[in-house]
């Protein structure tokens, strides 16, 4: 039995949890108010997932194309979004995006340069003017990076390899403080902290073809549910159009936009380019609909229209699923994205190396000589924590979102590049409100040892009980939600894997793990379990609810948006008496002047 | 050459912790499966094989010069012409009648410090003939969890205690391979000179390859691609030596270890070829 | 450095379960007995007649702790397309739920699997099955220029004290327009280095400090020095590092063996462009006596003391080197402390 007073414990103005981009750039922002901050991570420190975004950083910088401004890259956000946006937040991305690039500039990034001396920009699918600052297709190693030295230079407190499993509440319901777990001693560790920011990332792992890492279990998520905070648009998960779907063991693995941003098309096994097929009505003014006009745009980006592979990310994964399914796809169950016809050798390994190590080391496929296999695969969560736009502050006093566990920026469909800038723009902002709000609050914290010594009892139950294997449930979880809430989902699939979810939470519920607390993989993942389930509750419950098709979420049996209800509401989810439940609520109106941008655009 | 300042003040401990039980089997056992000791066995074989032969060479003192033959072929192991007037090459660099020994062990001397102090056979000797360490994951001869558990040398401090902090003098020694290189390239140059005008023989390709073995060594240096243009911050400002630094000295320099080894037999060829044809055990071909 | 390996008799391993080869037994935790139960069939060194009818594949895989620990077989079928971190995978799933890996984006792009594949430092992740001898048991080591955690995790906690003795970015003024201009030749040197993923496998690799333990207080690795390189060819940065690079960081302990390059999963030329083109600055500003002339004949700057950069490190970071720190003290002095043991801070006790 865990006892609070016995417990390792730590006294801080801000928690951050999570040291991905917005976790550290929320830690090097509350730290310089003086604020005592501290990150705590899953991992080592700079091994977060950000170090898989590949393709840019989206700032209309107009570096490349003066035309270009907050303006445009606000609305390519909310149209990409389909409107579902938090419109404030999509606002003060676009507004501020630019400055937190520059900031990176001055903590030594270096991103790929323009002739004059400025930041490259690239084009991006969804993106009317090339906006990504990039380096290679490196980009979010190199943010990562940077903010990553530079709170070491600040000297911002890290604990890694430390999972928070519980937040800690005060009697009047918010949030002050956290319950962690070394991983490598098996021990616990109180944070007592006036604000908690989450910026734990995406829930990757619930699904069994993602391009997430392990540590993307929906933790933030998890967290903030049970803190009684409110979720939204859980129901929106983007599905990456380009995955890699062989070798078996690399599926999932993301290969960049950047491929078709540099001349690489999808064909179907017939040798099709069959994206011309798809172009919505949405997008047909801006999308090219003849093979001679979309081979132009590459070399002169002002007189043609752009290709369709490069529509927004929901467009191409819904488009490949159908040849897919109409059996025009690829060996392995994919199509074929195609650059070695397009592109010399010398060119393709120039721009994008690390795709052409990526196949070369894990498929042996030469990617300047032949096609790559290529699917969907679970990608980003568009939903998450509802917050404040301003404040990042969620529900529930004293907890914060930024990043991917924040809810409402991307609507129901992120556009690339687009993280992360929100991860800088709301990193920032987050940090700067919690360690306000941190330092307005007198007095030390008082933390509730009956929620702590729970908490401990339940996390430590698995090592005492005889049960099946966390691997085993995970697996099953992860196929249930890969098959029945997918890409494309229909109201009896949803309600089949509601029942089985209840089915996988009791399984859940009584694993058990061999072996003792150090160091010991299963056990977390029994732990992780908990929030992967908890993600998956909120996705099933809200893609029940909304009976249309909109970006991240498609119904097969509501196939097309349903502009007048659902696109106008949002899906929030809430933790009553233990259970998910989900209601509409009606989306922020927008300003009138940003309704006008619009109006003139088409 | 001085060495500016050989001891610095004792450094501050980087605050780091040490000890600590390290895991998977015992260090001094290899695990590696394949044949590790293959590069460095063929290392060192190359570099003994070298160093006899250059040896015998410097030993010979004669027939390094292939004038009697009719061809202006003169061994780059006796390149300059010190002690003799190698005359049929229409120059004369010494006429040191007063040195006896041979004007090999002179001449050794420099390209030999220009070697020595090489980054590349840095690499390769120390690899080979110190074991520090042999291969990569292969257990530092100096170290305690060396094979057998004990250690060559007490302690290990690299570079920075004499002799071995001697080695920081290498673009001293490539200036004067740059004359050499010059050098080098005159008997190249020499080599096409026939009794009865400009020819060319078997000999003279083995010289032009030797010399453009040499300058592709001595130009691909480490200490010259700093000096030309790697020490610089801002490459944009200044054109020509990034020019330089990218086009010629980075490309030359990332083989360097290739070029090293060529220069080394096209020396040995060039000496052995000299020596075949003046001493009249082979006829030089001329090819026209 | 100290190494405990004790050599205990394997528990007789029942049939079908997995086996600790003798050499050199887990004891203490029961770290490998604990993975046993329902093991694959597996006997070192053979797999076994009822696998012939499949191809299977042996890894011998390390289990144990800092009191101990050995090699133990799993015998698994050989599956197409695998690399070595999905084996361990399929071991954790199947056999041994407590085996501790470290890993994340399976992708090669994090650094968190490096280990030693048949003896040799490798991303767990980016090495293919395929590409090793399967005839054989394929061996899996921790890390071993690190201490041992568990299994194959080791205590990487050295790094991130070093990385906070790098002095940091020191941007100059900004251009007459209030921009930064830097061209793309100006930071094609430096983006080189900051493709490194920070896996360490230079740092595990690099016998300077792998086989001397002794010279982790005064040599940075060469992940660092590239980190330093990166930095000293940023084109905006102002900062002279040389005499701090050579008295502080060690370089001259390297003896440019090349390993660190060898290894390297990003293909950085760490050796030749980070590490000898340090070394060069370093002889201009300590070892060359023709520029030491001319700065002084022509009254240009001398470089910077390695104690100033210091003490602008202390001052403008928090962080970083106390002025007098045993290096068998804890460390505990500064504000940034990476802890990754129960409330331990970064440096281990011993």
């Amino acid at each position: 039995m865990a006892k609070l007073e016995e417990m390792e414990r730590h006294e801080l103005d801000v928690l951050v949890i999570g040291a991905g981009g917005a976790g550290l750039r929320a830690a090097i922002e509350a730290g310089a108010t003086g604020a005592r901050t501290a990150v705590v991570c899953k991992s080592l420190l700079g091994k977060a997932h950000t170090v898989m975004a590949e393709g840019g950083v989206a700032a209309a910088f107009g570096n490349v194309w003066p035309e270009d401004n907050w303006q445009v890259h606000f609305r390519d956000t909310m149209r990409g979004g389909k409107m579902l946006n938090n419109w404030r937040m999509a606002q003060l991305h676009a507004q501020e995006a630019p400055e937190r690039v520059l900031e990176l500039e001055e903590w030594g990034a270096l991103f790929d340069r323009t002739e004059d001396g400025r930041i490259l920009q690239r084009d991006f699918g969804g993106h009317r003017y090339a906006r990504l600052a990039h380096i290679g297709d490196r980009t979010g190693l190199e943010l990562l990076r940077t903010v990553q030295q530079r709170s070491v230079a600040l000297g911002v407190e890290v604990f890694m390899e430390c999972k928070v499993i519980r937040l800690l509440q005060a009697p009047d319901g918010s949030v002050n403080g956290a319950l962690g777990l070394w991983r490598e001693s098996g021990k616990f560790v109180v944070f007592a902290a006036k604000s908690v920011i989450l910026a734990s990332g995406g829930v990757g792992k619930t699904w069994k073809f993602t391009s997430n890492s392990w540590e993307s279990t929906g933790d933030g998520h998890a967290l903030a549910l049970w803190a009684g905070a409110d979720m939204i648009d859980m129901e929106c998960v983007q599905f990456h159009p380009t995955g890699m779907v062989w070798p078996p063991s690399a599926r999932g693995l993301l290969v960049t936009e950047g491929v078709r941003g540099d001349g690489g098309v999808l064909r179907n096994a017939e040798g099709e380019r069959f994206m011309f097929r798809y172009i919505p009505d949405f997008y047909a003014k801006e999308t090219a609909d003849t093979i001679e006009e979309a081979d132009q745009w590459y070399d002169n980006k002002r007189d043609f229209r752009r290709p369709p592979e490069l529509l927004p990310r929901d467009e191409v994964a819904r488009s490949i699923n159908s040849e897919v399914k109409a059996g025009r796809g690829s060996p392995h169950g994919g199509v074929f994205l195609d650059i070695a016809s397009r592109r010399s050798p010398e060119v393709i390994k120039r721009r994008l190396p690390s795709m052409y190590h990526q196949f070369k080391e894990l498929a042996d496929v030469d990617i300047t000589a032949e096609p790559m296999e290529i699917g969907p695969t679970c990608h980003y969560i568009m939903g998450g924590v509802r917050v404040e736009a301003d404040s990042t502050q969620s529900t529930v006093p004293g907890l914060f979102a930024a990043g991917e566990v924040a809810g409402g920026m991307h609507g129901s469909n992120r556009l690339g590049g687009n993280s992360l800038s929100d991860l800088l723009v709301f990193g920032k902002r987050a940090g700067a409100y919690a360690a306000e709000r941190a330092l307005s609050m007198p007095g030390p914290v008082e933390l509730d040892a009956t929620q702590v010594e729970e908490a401990c009892d339940a996390a430590l139950a698995p090592f005492a009980r005889e049960g099946e294997n966390p691997y085993a449930v995970h697996q099953d979880l992860q196929e249930t939600m890969q098959s029945l809430v997918g890409i494309i989902r229909t109201e009896s699939e949803l309600l089949e894997a509601w029942s089985l979810l209840g089915t996988l939470e009791k399984r859940a519920a009584s694993v058990s793990v061999e072996g003792h607390r150090q160091f010991n993989p299963g056990w977390h993942l029994a732990l992780d379990l908990e929030s992967m389930l908890a993600v998956a509750r909120c996705t099933t419950a809200s893609a029940l609810e909304r009976k249309e098709s909109r970006g991240g979420h498609t119904r097969d049996d509501y196939p097309l948006p349903d502009p007048d209800h659902f696109g106008k509401v949002n899906m929030v989810n809430r933790l009553v008496d233990g259970e998910v439940q989900v209601h509409e609520e009606p989306l922020p109106q927008m300003p009138d002047e940003l309704r006008g941008l619009f109006e003139e655009a088409h | 050459m001085t060495v500016v300042e050989e001891t610095p003040g004792a450094p501050t401990p980087i605050p780091v912790e040490i000890g600590g039980v390290r895991g998977g089997p015992p260090l001094a056992k290899v695990l590696r499966r394949d044949r590790w000791w293959v590069q460095p066995g063929l290392t060192a074989l190359g570099l003994l094989g070298f160093i006899g032969y250059s040896i015998w060479a410097a030993l010979r003192n004669g027939d390094f010069y292939a004038g009697n033959m009719g061809r202006d072929y003169l061994s780059p192991l006796y390149s300059p012409c010190l002690t003799h007037s190698c005359s049929t090459a229409g120059y004369v660099w010494g006429g040191w009648s007063w040195w006896k020994i041979s004007p090999a062990w002179l001449i050794l001397v420099f390209p030999g410090a220009f070697r020595t102090t090489c980054y590349y056979y840095r690499k390769a000797y120390y690899r080979s003939f110190w074991f520090s360490p042999p291969a990569c994951a292969v257990p530092d001869a100096g170290s305690a969890a060396s094979p057998g558990g004990r250690a060559l040398r007490k302690r290990y401090s690299g570079e920075t205690r004499f002799p071995l902090v001697l080695q920081n003098v290498h673009r001293f020694t490539w200036y004067v391979a740059v004359i050499f290189a010059g050098i080098l390239t005159w008997d190249a140059i020499s080599a096409f000179r026939f009794p009865n005008g400009i020819g060319l023989g078997v000999g003279t390709l083995i010289f032009v390859a030797n010399a453009v073995f040499i300058w592709a060594y001595t130009l691909g240096c480490h200490a010259c691609r700093h000096l030309c243009g790697g020490g610089l911050k801002r490459f944009s400002q200044h054109r020509f030596r990034y020019s330089l630094w990218k086009n010629l000295l980075t490309p030359l320099n990332e083989h360097h270890q290739l070029f090293a080894w060529c220069s080394l037999f096209s020396i040995i060829v060039s000496d052995l070829y000299v020596w075949l044809v003046a001493s009249g055990t082979i006829h030089d071909p001329r090819i026209f | 450095m100290e190494r405990s390996e004790q050599q205990v008799d394997a528990a007789a391993p029942a049939p079908g379960t997995a086996t600790a080869l003798g050499t050199s037994e887990a004891t203490g935790t029961g770290a490998a007995a604990g993975t046993m139960a329902g093991a694959v069939p597996a006997v070192a060194g053979a797999t076994g007649d009822d696998a012939a009818s499949e191809r299977t594949v042996t890894m011998r895989v390390w289990r144990g702790d800092d009191e101990g620990g050995g090699l133990v077989d799993y015998t698994l079928p050989a599956l197409e397309g695998e690399v070595v971190l999905d084996v361990i995978h399929r071991i954790q799933a199947e056999t041994a739920p407590d085996l501790a890996v470290r890993w994340n984006c399976k992708a090669g792009k994090c650094g968190s699997c490096s280990a030693e594949i048949n003896g040799r430092p490798r991303l767990l992740c980016m090495t293919r099955m395929s590409a090793l001898p399967q005839d054989e048991p394929i061996t899996v080591s921790p890390m071993r220029g690190f201490p041992v955690m568990r299994d194959l995790v080791t205590d990487v906690s050295y790094n991130f004290a070093v990385a906070r003795t790098v002095p940091a970015f020191t941007p100059g003024p900004r251009e007459a327009d209030g921009t930064r201009r830097m061209f793309q030749k100006d930071v094609e040197r430096s983006q080189e280095f900051r493709k490194c993923i920070e896996c360490f496998l230079c740092q595990n690799v690099c016998h300077v400090i792998r086989d001397h333990e002794e010279n982790k207080t005064r040599f940075a690795g060469p992940r660092f020095f590239a980190r330093l390189a990166e930095l000293e060819m940023h084109p905006l940065d102002v900062l002279d590092r040389r005499r701090y690079i050579s008295e502080q960081m060690g370089i001259g302990m390297c003896n440019i063996t090349k390993c660190c390059t060898e290894v390297c999963p990003e293909g950085i030329h760490i050796t030749d462009n980070a590490i000898i083109p340090l070394k060069e600055r370093v002889v201009d500003v300590r070892y060359d006596p023709v520029l030491w002339l001319g700065r002084k004949l022509f009254g240009r700057r001398e470089p910077l003391a390695s104690s100033a950069v210091a003490s602008k490190v202390r001052s403008e970071s928090g962080a970083v080197v106390p002025d007098s720190v045993s290096p068998a003290e804890p460390l505990s002095g500064g504000t940034f402390v990476p802890q990754n043991r129960s409330g331990e801070p970064a440096g281990r006790e011993d």
